[in-house]
């Protein structure tokens, strides 16, 4: 990581800056003198040792660490989550150069819009000639079965970003268009709260703007795109395995929006609609992070698994709001690239006051003969491609590579899906390369969002750090860093917090619409921790009377085998694998539901999972897995103390809750089944009471000796012990009734009524009569719970 | 010719599949000038819960509907009188192949019928070499469109085998092509991969055939079913001609046409979650009969 130290590095991180010839820098300019931008900057990084330096550094892995920012990076056909590759460093801009940054990308945005609406309305661009005809036709991002379809929201484009870069010349350019679904606002975000924590000193009174209100005012934004203010606003993800997945919770989370999957959609009588616990809830306007061909497999990509059938009839039919518009991706091909700047002066009035980057569509006989007649300093690729200039993905052939005859050749072979541009150059900025700092090429992401009064832009973004001097380098993927983005106020900048909003308490009064994907996660999550947790218990009774190996313990032993069997657990091994099991299935739920989960929370549960994984491979039988089961307990407990502490007591804390006692409550019925029944081994009494942590409990109320009927008594029976069976039930019967439709009308639910009938069985037993084979049968009706909840709330 | 069509689909499941929705896209087309719906009906049974029309971007009318839950059968009935005009001109008024990129270039139009739509590969017609190397082999020097779609539809028919047991709907072209086999969905996507392979635009059509041929000529290939042949571009004057492989002649008045596409995909007959649910069985009949 960039913000480790190289052993022994005594001197200054600053003392070796030398911009790369002939490349302009952002932070020193021709003659090696820091820009003036520049100088607080500098002047405090040279003020730091490297020791002050590192530690900075530090706090800022320490936050996005412990925040779990992550992104997922593929390769070789396994993914894996990543951590944030963050550059400490922030890049800076001024604040006049700023201006003429945002006014510039308003007036692309409004550009942008007016292509949209014609290409996917009446077309006169392509009609007119002004637009070739196969750049749409042949482009597979123009969604053939959203043309005509009105957006309901008035306007097809809400959410944009644009890459820019700064040429030799020191002006910005655009080099892509982000309409799809643009990612980044929310690692911006991060970026900046982590940027903030490593330069704490310097960022407090540096005039610098605040992101806040720009996410304040999309936030208002959408929620005023509602036509009826019971309507949900959704964010809509791929899921968990898309690499920005942390982004879509984040941002889902900060915002107050519910995160859906497709499958969490629905179209019923042509509405949108979201599966949630309580039944199907409009969902008024969808902020997709999805690709537009995978949202409909009825009517656009009939591969997708991850869209929602009927979605583009649902549009057609004006029901809901879309943010972009399906079909606004086709923008993102370069060969729109070649156009744009001549559409300018008639759709905006004006010329671009923003070049983008020099752009060839081969398809057009004068663009071939320019091609042709001036090949130097070009590249050649795919015309729909949607990558950078310079990203490895897009197969851009540099025209050097080519002979005259080659180059002549691939244009007419290929014309109409090829396009050349400019090759790009692009500014250096710093970044920390062992302790010191080292220009490398840079770019930078802008976001806009449309709000009531047009276009605002993040007065920030996303700085990409290339991993070497080599501009090819830029892609996370590759190795590349991201940087937070200063820009400079002239004079002090306003605060801005999230709360000041006119919508603040509407958004928050309503928190119900639970996904019922994510209450089924929420329900295993409770289960799979409190698994870990019985098994944890079982196997540290278990691992200690192997170390004692006193006489009968081979029985006792051997007697503990029927609650090892259903818990998958093979007590030859120190820390069993089913726990490691346990424990991943508990992350894969818990990361299902990122945007419910706490941060705290998450951490702990990844803590506890990397020491049970450590422990796996070092642990012993006996003593030794004894001490470290101890160990992973305590651990456990901090989860829980986590996850009930800290949940907002509602819906979805109550299947998490629910999860919980219904494993509880099994693995009790369980565990009494087979050390309380009176075949059972000596001493399995005290194992049962010591794995329900009742060992203290017992003592104070029974005098007498442990007894079969003591055991019964106080870990099925009693209401007043929290680790007993009539405990659990209680709790679960709490929990149920308070589910929606529990009690509709006084009919109670399947499953209510399934809960109150074991309520009832329990608190009037007969400790007598509550043998074994009527402890198995119970836990064979709890078992059963899990269905009925399944089948009334999963679906 | 008029026709009274009769089409029925019928589709059993093993277990009760949830309700779903469901796009069908079988009921013939009105063509000003060449096909004229006098009457048109489609029956659904169960009967859907939802269930609406609209056109989709080729023009083609579609049936969307919502399922109940529970199915174990499902029924589409659809009757019709359809008047079928034979094709205007038999001259060959299309342009060279030679002619036609520039032809091509100049039409600013992305309308349903716009040759640009049908040129670059589609979704079930990626690019692909065998097929290409063979169009350019079955190509005449120095042809006009028409005869290069002539030539190379005889070569298919001849080149080709009729089997219905070889493919599945999915069958990619080229696997179809490899194996030289298959049904008129093969056929004519073979051959659409084929004229693009050329530089022709060419696109798929969905249809039926008449069942008893007029007296004298042999009973065609495919008219007991659901029937797929081909359109290409062949010139600002000529505009469209079809052709159905799978029989090896131009299209006239034995064909009833339902819609356009670029391949399958556009045009498919039943699209929704029936099509994904492994255990079924489906089965379709058609009869058109000419009433005068």
């Amino acid at each position: 990581m960039a913000g480790e130290l190289a052993e022994g590095t005594a001197e200054r991180p600053l003392q070796d800056y030398r911009p790369l010839p002939g490349v302009p820098d952002e932070m020193v300019d021709a003659n090696g003198s820091v820009r003036p931008l520049w100088s607080r900057l500098a002047a405090h990084l040279a003020s730091l040792t490297p020791a002050d330096l590192s530690d900075n550094l530090a706090r800022a892995d320490r936050y996005l660490r412990d925040s779990g920012v992550f992104y997922r990076q593929y390769g070789s056909g396994i993914s894996t989550e990543r951590p944030w590759p963050l550059s400490h460093v922030p890049m800076l801009l001024s604040q006049t150069e700023w201006n003429g940054i945002a006014a510039a990308l308003r007036q692309r945005a409004d550009l942008l819009e007016a292509v949209m609406g014609d290409l996917y309305g009446p077309n006169t661009l392509v009609a007119s000639g002004r637009l070739p005809a196969g750049i749409v036709a042949g482009n597979p991002a123009w969604l053939r079965p959203m043309v005509g379809v009105r957006p309901r929201s008035g306007h097809y484009l809400h959410f944009l970003a644009f890459e820019l870069g700064r040429g030799p010349d020191g002006d910005w350019w655009v080099l892509a268009d982000r309409t799809q679904a643009p990612s980044g606002a929310g690692y911006a975000l991060e970026n900046r709260v982590a940027t903030a924590r490593a330069f704490a000193d310097l960022y407090a009174d540096a005039n610098i703007h605040r992101l806040a209100g720009f996410f304040r005012d999309f936030r208002d934004a959408l929620l005023d795109l509602r036509t009826d203010s019971d309507g949900r606003v959704a964010i809509l993800t791929p899921g968990t395995l898309n690499e920005t997945y942390f982004e879509h919770a984040y941002i889902a989370r900060y915002l107050g929006f519910t995160l859906v999957e497709g499958g969490d959609l629905a179209v019923v009588n042509d509405r949108l609609m979201i599966r949630t616990v309580q039944g199907m809830m409009p969902a008024d306007v969808i902020w997709r992070r999805l690709d537009a061909d995978y949202a409909d497999p009825l009517e656009l990509n009939p591969a997708s698994r991850i869209g929602t059938p009927g979605m583009v009839a649902a549009l057609r039919a004006g029901s809901a709001s879309m943010i972009n518009s399906l079909g606004a991706g086709i923008l993102e091909s370069r060969a729109f690239m070649a156009f744009l700047p001549q559409l300018a002066p008639e759709l905006v009035r004006a010329p671009l006051a923003l070049p983008n980057i020099a752009t060839w569509w081969c398809g057009d006989q004068a663009a071939r003969d320019a091609v042709l007649s001036n090949p130097h300093r070009m590249s050649l690729g795919p015309a729909f491609a949607t990558g950078l200039p310079f990203d490895p993905a897009n197969q851009q052939i540099p025209s050097s590579d080519l002979t005259p005859e080659e180059l002549a050749d691939m244009i007419a072979q290929h014309g109409s899906n090829l396009v050349a541009q400019e090759t790009a150059t692009l500014s250096t900025a710093p970044t920390l390369v062992n302790g010191l700092l080292m220009p490398r090429p840079m770019t930078l992401r802008v976001f806009l969002a449309r709000t009531s009064e047009g276009w605002t832009v993040m007065p920030g973004g996303f700085a990409r750090i290339g991993a070497t001097p080599d501009p090819s380098a830029l892609a996370m993927q590759k190795g590349g860093t991201a940087a937070d983005v200063w820009v400079v106020g002239d004079g002090p900048v306003a605060e801005v917090s999230m709360l000041r909003s006119t919508h603040g308490a509407a958004s928050r009064g309503n928190p119900g619409g639970l996904p019922a994907r994510a209450a089924d996660n929420l329900f295993w999550l409770g289960r799979y921790i409190e698994r870990s947790e019985s098994i944890v218990r079982l196997m540290r009774a278990y691992n200690v009377r192997l170390a004692e190996a006193g006489p009968g313990n081979a029985a006792l032993l051997a007697g503990m085998a029927p609650l090892l069997e259903p818990l998958g657990i093979d007590p030859e091994r120190g820390i069993p694998p089913s726990l490691l099991r346990n424990l991943a299935a508990a992350i894969g739920t818990a990361g299902a539901v990122r945007d419910r989960f706490s941060p705290d929370a998450w951490s702990a549960l990844q803590d506890i999972r990397r020491s049970a994984d450590d422990m796996a491979n070092r642990v012993t039988p006996g003593d030794d897995a004894a001490s470290a089961l101890s160990a992973l307990l305590r651990k456990l407990a901090g989860i829980s103390g986590l996850v009930h502490e800290n949940m907002y007591r509602f819906t979805g804390w109550r299947f998490l809750s629910i999860g919980r006692l219904h494993e509880r409550a099994m693995n009790i019925s369980a565990l009494l089944a087979v050390l309380a029944d009176p075949d059972a081994p000596e001493g399995a009494l005290e194992v049962a009471i010591e794995i329900g942590d009742s060992v203290m409990t017992h003592r104070r109320r029974f005098s007498v000796a442990t007894s079969r009927e003591t055991v019964i008594d106080l870990m099925a029976l009693d209401p007043m012990n929290p680790r007993a069976l009539r405990h659990q039930i209680d709790r679960l019967r709490e929990q149920i009734d308070a589910l929606p439709a529990a009690n509709e009308l006084g009919a109670l639910s399947p499953l209510a009524r399934e809960v109150l009938r074991l309520h009832a069985e329990i608190a009037t037993a007969d400790p007598a009569a509550l043998d074994s084979d009527a402890l198995w049968e119970l836990r064979g009706r709890i078992a059963g719970l899990s269905d009925l909840l399944t089948e009334s709330y999963f679906h | 010719m008029l026709y009274r069509l009769n089409l029925s689909i019928n589709y059993k499941f093993q277990r009760p599949v949830g309700g779903g929705r469901q796009l069908l896209r079988i009921t013939p087309a009105d063509l000003p000038g060449l096909q004229e719906v006098q009457q048109c009906t489609v029956m659904v049974t169960p009967p859907a819960l939802e269930r609406s029309n609209f056109a989709d971007f080729f023009g083609t009318e579609v049936i969307q509907l919502v399922l109940p839950a529970g199915l174990r059968e499902v029924r589409f009935d659809m009757k019709a009188r359809v008047l079928r005009h034979a094709s205007a001109s038999l001259l060959d008024l299309s342009s060279p192949i030679s002619r036609l990129a520039d032809e091509i270039q100049a039409v600013t139009d992305l309308g349903p019928n716009s040759p640009h739509h049908f040129l670059p590969p589609s979704l079930r017609i990626p690019v692909d070499d065998q097929i290409a190397s063979y169009a350019l082999a079955n190509c005449p020097k120095g042809a006009t469109a028409n005869q290069v779609v002539e030539a190379l539809g005889k070569a298919l028919h001849r080149d080709m085998l009729f089997d219905a047991e070889a493919t599945e709907v999915d069958t990619p072209a080229a696997e179809a092509f490899a194996g030289r086999r298959g049904v008129c969905q093969d056929f004519s996507q073979i051959m659409i991969s084929a004229l693009r392979s050329l530089g022709i635009p060419a696109g798929y059509v969905s249809g039926f055939l008449r069942t008893v041929p007029p007296p004298g000529k042999p009973r065609l290939e495919g008219a007991d079913a659901m029937h797929a042949w081909v359109r290409a571009w062949t010139g600002t004057e000529a505009g469209w001609c079809e052709y159905d492989p799978t029989n090896a002649c131009f299209v006239s008045a034995d064909h009833v046409t339902i819609g356009y596409g670029r391949d399958y995909a556009d045009t498919a007959p039943i699209t929704g979650s029936m099509r994904v649910d492994g255990s079924q069985s489906g089965r379709h009949s058609v009869d058109i009969i000419a009433v005068d």
